[in-house]
């Protein structure tokens, strides 16, 4: 099996570092080398954040190159927009159209990128409004579960091994708020109905 | 499939030195190698500790070293540096319990003021080095290293990088080894570095680096691994993997231990390759290393700063750049900032206002040199903002505007306190703002002296920063709450005008450290007259809407207010929370 590698991608606090240690669990759950990558430390102050997670039969390198990412998951949209280019050609693209705008922005010293969702639309860009459909979880702070609920689609585990490393790694009082967004996640990117 | 758990290299090491039977662990906080003793403090049978900064950290493990005590001292690259003093002269003494040393480098500089190289320390120093390149190496590595430490009668260091030391993988556990400390025995012959003593430990050190050097050459850890011929690499670390992954025919040198170099090994790998080259991140130290031994190594095309990636090394030995998509041009940057409801907000707002030229230091306070709050002059180290605030005082200060020093509560304990110090003694006039929050924020919330807190949980007796600056001589201490901004600047106005050195306790705890209760605020667009007071703060809740007004994402507003007080039209006001908008609207 050669490797696959995911990139989730957002703002410092959004919760990637959680997703990230999911994936990299439900992965070694299913038997396989697993590597995880991130970069905590400033940038988790609001700046631009990014966890990879890589899995197969071996794993080298924790690091994956840029145009070698599988599935590319943006929790935020000028965060989708500025690690595209990581996406390999045919790559999977889901992405929560929601902008988090960065501070030159809010300042007005910068303008808001405009027409981003035209132009991700246009690489085959699946979105998923994880933060309104977290809200309807019962929990706005599981946005990034049903990312993983949409990401879990496309990746070859079993919904089973999900739901309980989700349980296991989520603080107990969220459990249910969670598997409640990861199924929402999961019928976000077309799964029909809890498996 | 063996039980194997997924761990990050830091936690690897804190399980390796757990297993090694480590009794002491000691280190200060610092990116990317925090993470360590926050999980060793997790496992029983061991002692961690927060020093004020890793120089004592490095001293407190050579004394429970020299009670026969293994022990563990963590850094990032720049504590080394300030830890390099006691280094220097452990390498002569040696140890009576192992010592390792764990010292992470930032390659990139992702949470760093500059790029170093800490493997040569390893060679100034005369300490060995082993440098893992995954969590299980990380874990076996530094068990090993403390054996090292013992047989060899040397300090140990484990170096990694970023990308080893935040990077998981799955890791196979062993047993602790249980160990029982021998009684306390006089040697002064071998730890009191007079000059006598230190010229025989010098004479000394020779003869166990021979023995060490024979060592590396029969560790397995370092091997070859033969593939096409034509091409051997060696690496070590992180990019090994980079090399394993983008160069899949190559032969490849896997070093593991770093110093000594097992230069029969290398040679030996080199007459079996065709070409050797040698990829590694930063400085060049293999590769001078390699040549020394009259090998030729080529440089493949790499840049010698910042990070690699599997295909910029595959691209550097002739592979062709995939398909790739167009990036998407024109995105704003997004650079780190103040959270919303930051004590430190307040008080850039105030230095601002009063035109202050700042010397600043190193912690989350640094992003108040960010626009818009462009509210700091200089960052060079840790400790550095009151000697420098002295400084530009003696090169004739700033004209007209007033030499501010603003300094974390934790950086005033790692090295301020010197500072300050001198700044007495010398009778300059330089005003210090110790910015209190009541943790050591930036690197992720650890204790310090100031908190009242040890890692380990216990309370301790909290350092008094006014009383820790009266004792140092400077009269003129007052203390405000960075909340109330007209104090905060009347505080600050009566400090730099008073004649002698003069500090200003600016004390909030870190607005992380307790979730606020407090609801969101609002703005009343009607009142609103754009005027940009409230944007300048630099708040991640506020921007400036399409009609020019401000607005507030109730999300991300945690009710602190500094807001509405820089609002001359009292046009901000309760809101309502995140969800029940979204759902409203
Ligand atoms: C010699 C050295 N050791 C460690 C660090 C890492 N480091 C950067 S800032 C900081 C502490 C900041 O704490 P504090 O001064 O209390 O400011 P805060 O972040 O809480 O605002 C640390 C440990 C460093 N840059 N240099
Ligand atoms: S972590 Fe605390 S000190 Fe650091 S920016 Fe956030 S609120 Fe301020």
């Amino acid at each position: 099996m050669r490797t696959t590698s995911v990139l989730l991608v957002g703002v410092g606090g959004q919760g990637t570092i959680l997703a990230g240690d999911v994936l990299a669990k439900v992965a070694a759950a299913a038997g396989l080398d697993v590597k995880l990558s991130e970069v905590h430390g400033m940038s988790q102050r609001g700046g631009s954040v990014d966890t990879m997670v890589r899995f197969g039969e071996r794993v080298f390198s924790p690091v994956v190159s840029s145009g070698e990412v599988d599935h590319l998951v943006a929790f935020e949209i000028t965060e989708a927009a500025r690690w595209l280019a990581y996406l390999r050609p045919g790559g999977r693209l889901l992405v929560d159209p929601r902008m988090i705008a960065p501070l030159p922005v809010l300042t007005g010293a910068l303008p808001a990128p405009a027409g981003l969702e035209a132009a991700l639309e246009a690489e085959g860009a699946l979105f998923v409004d994880a933060g309104k459909i977290a809200c309807r979880a019962g929990s706005p702070r599981s946005a990034n579960v049903v990312l993983l609920g949409a990401l879990s689609v496309g990746l070859p585990f079993s919904a089973s091994v999900w739901r309980e490393v989700i349980a296991a790694r989520v603080p107990p009082k969220t459990v249910d708020a969670n598997l409640a967004a990861f199924e929402l996640g999961r019928r976000a990117a077309g799964e029909g109905g809890a498996a | 499939m063996v039980d194997r758990t997924l761990l990050s290299g830091n936690e690897a090491v804190a399980r390796g030195a757990w297993e090694a039977g480590v009794r002491v662990g000691v280190g200060y906080p610092g990116t990317p190698s925090t993470e360590v003793l926050e999980a060793l403090v997790q496992l029983p049978g061991v002692r961690a500790e927060w020093a004020p900064n890793e120089k004592v950290a490095l001293e407190v493990a050579a004394g429970a070293s020299l009670g026969g005590a293994r022990s563990l001292v963590t850094m990032k690259h720049v504590g080394l540096n300030v830890a390099a003093d006691p280094l220097f002269t452990l390498a002569y003494t040696g140890v009576t319990g192992g010592l390792v040393l764990l010292v992470a480098d930032d390659p990139g500089m992702h949470s760093s003021q500059n790029e170093q190289d800490t493997r040569n320390y390893a060679a100034f120093a005369r300490v060995p080095l082993l440098e893992p390149a995954d969590s299980q190496e990380a874990l076996e590595f530094t068990r090993l290293a403390f054996e090292i430490s013992e047989r060899f009668d040397v300090p140990v260091i484990v170096r990694s990088t970023i990308r080893i030391a935040h990077s998981k993988g799955l890791v196979s556990f062993g047993p602790r080894e249980e160990r029982t400390i021998a009684s306390f025995e006089s040697q002064p012959g071998k730890y009191v570095m007079l000059p006598g003593n230190a010229k025989k430990r010098r004479v000394d050190l020779d003869p166990r680096f021979a023995a060490l050097t024979e060592f590396a050459e029969s560790l397995d850890l370092n091997r070859m691994e033969m593939s096409d011929p034509a091409l051997g690499v060696i690496a070590a670390g992180v990019t090994y993997q980079y090399v394993r992954e983008a160069l899949p025919e190559a032969s490849v040198l896997k070093l593991s231990m770093l110093n000594p170099l097992p230069a029969r090994l290398v040679q030996d790998f080199a007459s079996r390759v065709g070409r050797v080259a040698v990829v590694e991140e930063i400085d060049p130290y293999l590769t001078s290393r390699v040549r020394q031994l009259g090998i030729a190594v080529e440089e493949p095309p790499l840049q010698r700063m910042g990070e690699y990636t599997p295909r910029m090394v595959a691209e550097a030995f002739g592979a062709r750049p995939p398909a790739a998509r167009e990036p998407l041009e024109g995105l704003p940057p997004r650079p780190p900032m103040l959270c919303p409801g930051c004590p430190h907000r307040g008080v850039f707002r105030a230095l601002r206002e009063m035109g202050a030229v700042v010397t600043g230091d190193i912690g989350c306070y640094t992003l108040g040199a960010l626009p818009p709050l462009s509210a700091m002059d200089s960052c060079l180290c840790m400790g550095a903002s009151i000697g420098m605030a002295h400084g530009l005082e003696l090169a004739g200060g700033a004209g007209e505007r007033p030499v501010v020093a603003v300094i974390g509560d934790s950086t005033f304990a790692h090295s301020g306190l010197t500072g300050l110090m001198n700044a007495v003694y010398n009778g300059s006039s330089a005003t210090t703002i110790v910015l209190d929050n009541r943790i050591t924020a930036m690197t992720g919330h650890q204790e310090n002296p100031f908190t009242g807190r040890t890692l380990m949980g216990e309370p301790a007796p909290e350092m008094d920063v006014e009383a820790v600056c009266r004792g140092l001589g400077v009269e003129h201490v007052l203390v405000v709450d960075p909340a109330n901004l007209k104090r905060t600047e009347r505080a600050l106005r009566e400090a730099v005008e008073h004649e002698g050195p003069s500090v200003v306790v600016a004390r909030r705890p870190c607005a992380l450290l307790e979730k606020s209760d407090k609801r969101p605020l609002a703005v009343d667009e009607d009142r609103c007259t754009s005027c940009g007071a409230c944007i300048a703060l630099g708040c991640p809740a506020l921007s400036v809407s399409a009609s020019g007004k401000a607005v507030i994402d109730a999300e991300t507003c945690v009710g602190c207010a500094l807001c509405a007080g820089v609002c001359a039209e009292r046009a901000i006001r309760a809101g309502v929370e995140a969800c029940e908008a979204g759902e409203s609207a």
